[in-house]
């Protein structure tokens, strides 16, 4: 049985961008519907979003450099597929959800802090019509992304639990040996 | 069995996410629920604020004198002139009403910083909130219509009925153009060596007070005699920092703070032009009180917070909303 991992740099990204967005899905729920936390969720959420932004771009091009290693044999070719398919979904949207929210934050003229006297330039005029479009869009992309989650997180919990195939071993943080 | 483990870690997960939005507790109180009860009360007026929904633009610009600095780092309180945009309105869900006396005026600035950032303030013509928490917010809105209502939350409220008396109290002036604007809440100024000041803030009017008569004018006779005066010549304020001590309630915007706390003037706020909300620039601004550039902070009023977040849920409301056209012209 391969015991091949993911590169250390793979493997720090994945599990340091799987908390960055977990608390990011959580606060972004909580965060419209809180009255007494809003103002700091907020404005964790906008840095928090930032980093993720500027994190995807680089763990996109680690991807390109480090292709991961080969599917486990207990993986059929329809779910090979779909496998690659999330993949590339969860790439796309922890790309666009940051991008319409700096988008959306922009066309309401909202200045877009990141801490202190620091913060970003819009990227797009104000325009309150798109500004309610792109604020639609940023809500139905974040429960697209939870619900990716955990279609994600069930088929790794399949494998491990119910296959026991030791398919966490690829994205250990440790070095588990071939 | 593993299968069903594997069901309840799930459950776990996504029940932990829709308790978190509030979807298992329709009780919350929420921003949503908020603006719905603005929406109850008033009726739907799409494309309008949900509440100071009549309203007024106004710009111009400030011109801080320094004297601000040593209390706060914040860029516009160094010498020198930033624009503004401003809003003049009416307290209250209704963009259509007639103007009266008694109806608590507001007036909303966004300074525009030099350096990109932004300070937007919303403030009242009232000496004290009438309300010193979100909740307490919501039940007197519930029972604005409602006097068998009202009577039990001014039961459950003693400090609402100590600042509704204050406020039923104060002078109320001839017209927005003569009135003084409080903050209410409480902030901390942070200047450049870290150190902290508790303060309110007010905008005073450079024109003389004049008393407001009784006689019932035109519709919209306070926003007509606004526009009046503001073309004939510059409108002026200044902005009066009031500086708490240790001690002082930073939590409470139903309480004044004593008389003759340290009063410092950090510039002037000129409006050169008042117009329709139609033409002006305000009418798509969120005038969210916790847009503050570096050099202030919010204090712990809790009503700070959620002003925050059920503006942002009426701007997004409206944003999306086909526009009407406005009262005033």
């Amino acid at each position: 049985m391969k015991r091949a991992q993911f590169t250390v740099l793979s493997r720090v990204l994945h599990w340091v961008m799987a908390a960055m967005v977990l608390t990011m899905l959580f606060i972004g729920v909580g965060m419209v519907a809180s009255l007494a936390d809003y103002h700091r969720l907020v404005s964790i959420h906008r840095p928090l979003g930032i980093s993720i932004l500027i994190l995807i771009v680089v763990r996109y091009v680690n991807r390109r450099l480090h292709p991961p290693p080969d599917f486990l044999d207990t993986m059929s070719p329809l779910e090979r597929r779909a496998a690659s398919a999330s993949e590339l979904l969860l790439y796309a949207l922890l790309f666009l959800l940051p991008l319409v929210g700096w988008a959306m934050l922009s066309a309401a003229r909202y200045p877009i802090v990141m801490f202190g006297a620091f913060h970003l330039p819009p990227i797009l005029p104000q325009n309150a019509g798109l500004y309610a479009l792109l604020r639609r869009v940023h809500t139905l992309l974040a429960y697209l992304l939870f619900a990716t989650f955990i279609a994600h997180f069930s088929a790794i919990l399949f494998h491990t639990l119910v296959l026991r195939d030791g398919i966490l071993d690829r994205m250990a943080l440790w070095r588990v040996g071939r | 069995m593993r299968l069903v483990l594997i069901g309840v870690i799930i459950l776990c997960v996504v029940g932990a996410f829709g308790y978190t939005g509030g979807w298992l507790t329709p009780d919350r109180l929420t921003p949503g629920r908020f603006i719905d009860g603005f929406e109850q009360v008033n009726g739907p007026h799409p494309g309008f604020r949900r509440n100071h929904a009549k309203g007024v633009c106004a710009s111009g610009s400030f011109e801080g004198n320094g004297q601000g600095v040593r209390l706060s780092k914040a860029v516009v309180f160094e010498p020198g002139r930033v624009p503004v945009i401003a809003r003049f309105a009416l307290a209250g869900g209704q963009p259509y009403m007639p103007d009266t006396n008694a109806n608590v005026r507001s007036m909303a600035v966004l300074f525009a910083l030099p350096n990109g950032e932004e300070w937007r303030t919303g403030m009242n013509n009232i000496p004290v909130f009438a309300v010193n928490t979100p909740e307490g917010f919501y039940e007197q809105l519930e029972a604005s219509h409602d006097s068998g209502k009202m009577k039990a939350f001014l039961d459950r409220h003693p400090e609402s009925v100590r600042a509704m008396e204050e406020i039923g109290r104060r002078a109320v002036s001839s017209g927005f153009e003569n009135s003084t604007y409080n903050s209410l809440n409480a902030f901390h100024f942070v200047n450049a060596a870290g150190a902290s000041t508790a303060v309110r803030w007010s905008m005073t009017p450079v024109e003389r007070f004049e008393a407001a008569t009784t006689a019932r004018g035109e519709k919209n006779f306070l926003f007509d005699a606004l526009i009046a005066r503001a073309r004939k010549q510059p409108l002026q304020w200044h902005l009066i920092v009031t500086l708490g001590q240790p001690g002082d309630p930073t939590n409470d915007a139903t309480i004044a703070w004593p008389e003759g706390r340290e009063q410092v003037d950090a510039g002037t706020l000129t409006i050169e032009r008042v117009e329709s909300e139609d033409e002006g620039r305000c009418r798509d601004v969120n005038f969210d009180p916790l847009i503050l550039p570096s050099g202030i902070s919010p204090s712990d009023d809790p009503l700070l917070s959620a002003r925050s977040a059920a503006y942002s849920q009426s701007f997004t409301r409206r944003a999306g909303e086909k526009k009407e056209p406005s009262a005033v012209q």
